[in-house]
């Protein structure tokens, strides 16, 4: 019998609280590792949570409002040059483009092949919050309403990012592909070889394992999403190949390659709904979503 | 109107362990990340040697399955390990409070160091252990902070007469 606030009440030892609440930790565990059981129950967590994910946000929210309103007339300028030139730029790329997918289809309808379709887009703000240490995920501002779903790609203006893992209504997280849990399937772009890049967990360096030292990889070959395994649509840039060791005591080359997108720059990134069968399914579920970039570009 | 003693207790205590769930999450530059201590570590340690009989175990497991939901990580993962920490730090929690300062923290270390073992094994058996030995960083400054934190959170308790 223990004395609590007055009263005299039976409490358990603490050996057997901690027992039980090691058994309930590990049942957790083994649920949520399972599979999607637990994401009802993580969610309205979630929701719970997020007076202080508000509160965590907050200096960085005051800190870009500041420095924005501090931001002087030349550097607008200069800033609004540098854009316009680079829309040019741009522009004048995008002209040959549309030429060369239309004769790119084309060429496939002779070849008898699918047509490719253009991905669906939506711009999504990163919310600035720290997550567990020594991952690499981050959270942006779409959700379920928005119709985001898990397995879905997000990239930036220069290559895949990540995926998603976790949504709740307004928020969702997703792995990004240095995470040391992370692995996408690609094809080298020069010589068309197939491989897999792997996260190591720290921020700027990704490995690619199980290749032979006859492998055509050079330093320098840009990897592009290959498409296999239906997460990533193909020919996006995913990394470029940095340094290449070839030890003749093991089995495989040691190779690694560097992060196209630029992930821990962007502010914004880009979620796409590849094109496609996955395109019809993923209307049905959300109707409502207006997007705002690249959407009419499909061709069929 | 005036809260009674014992709410007045919990609401203090509560409060502070939302504090520290915000700066657990706070973003911050990125080469600071090793460096930051696991606040809510360091504030169970101390309400669990300050009043082990309002708080341990069982607040420890949710101020763990918090930082869980929180970070997004594997749901009970912080939570097992928080969970030891309060038992452990219950358990020895006469001691502790005799230890002279220095000692303390030295206790406050392993105690934490602990709780980041427990991480990092589930974190391996699930394979996605961090190889890099800044991993431990977090722990080492946990125990620098700890003779601060424990003088500022006294003064808190003595204030509000927390028992």
């Amino acid at each position: 019998m223990i004395n609590v606030f007055g009263r005299s009440i039976r409490v358990p030892s603490n050996l057997t609280r901690l027992v039980l609440f090691v058994t309930l930790s590990l049942l957790l565990m083994v649920l949520d590792r399972q599979g999607q059981h637990l994401e009802k129950i993580r969610a309205g967590l979630a929701i719970l949570a997020y007076p202080i994910q508000a509160v965590a946000t907050l200096p960085a929210r005051i800190g870009t409002s500041v420095s924005g309103f501090f931001t002087d007339e030349q550097t607008l300028k200069k800033n609004n040059e540098a854009l316009r030139r680079e829309r040019m730029l741009l522009l004048a790329k995008l002209q040959q483009f549309e030429a060369l997918k239309e004769e790119n289809n084309r060429l496939r309808r002779m070849l008898g092949s699918a047509a490719r379709v253009a991905d669906r887009a939506l711009t999504a703000d990163l919310l600035e919050v720290s997550l567990e240490p020594f991952t690499r995920r981050i959270v942006i501002a779409r959700g379920t309403r928005d119709g985001v779903q898990i397995g879905q790609p997000i990239i930036d203006s220069h290559g895949i990012m990540g995926q998603i893992t976790q949504v709740t209504a307004t928020t969702s997280r997703a792995t990004l592909i240095t995470d040391p849990g992370h692995a996408i399937p690609v094809l080298v772009n020069r010589s068309g070889l197939r491989a897999i890049v792997f996260g190591t967990g720290e921020q700027d360096s990704l490995k690619v394992p199980y290749l032979t030292a006859s492998a055509d990889i050079r330093e320098g070959d840009l990897l592009v999403s290959s498409g296999m395994g239906g997460t990533f649509p193909s020919g996006y840039p995913v990394a470029r190949v940095t340094k290449i060791i070839n030890n003749p005591n093991e089995a495989f080359l040691t190779i690694t390659a560097k992060p196209s997108a630029r992930l821990n720059h962007s502010k914004q990134v880009l979620l796409i709904w590849p094109g496609k069968k996955q395109l019809r399914k993923n209307q049905a579920a959300s109707a409502d979503v207006q997007s705002t970039t690249t959407d009419k570009m499909r061709t069929r | 109107m005036r809260l009674s003693q014992d709410a007045r207790s919990r609401v203090t205590i509560v409060i502070t362990f939302i504090i520290a769930l915000i700066l657990n999450v706070v973003p911050g530059p990125v080469w600071a990340e090793p460096f930051r201590p696991d606040w809510v570590g360091l504030i169970l340690i101390y309400w669990c040697l300050a009043t082990p009989t309002r708080v341990g175990v069982g607040s420890g497991w949710m101020a763990g399955l918090a930082l869980d939901v929180l970070y997004g990580s594997l749901l009970g993962q912080n939570a097992l390990a928080k969970a030891l920490v309060a038992y452990l730090a219950v358990k020895f929690h006469l001691q502790l409070r005799m230890f002279p300062r220095w000692q303390q923290a030295v206790s406050v270390l392993i105690l934490l160091a602990i709780n980041q073992l427990i991480v990092i094994w589930i974190r391996g058996a699930v394979g996605q252990a961090p190889d890099s030995l800044s991993y431990w960083l977090s722990s080492i400054v946990g125990m620098l902070i700890w003779p601060w934190l424990f003088v500022i959170l006294r003064d808190v308790r003595r204030r509000v007469h927390v028992t």
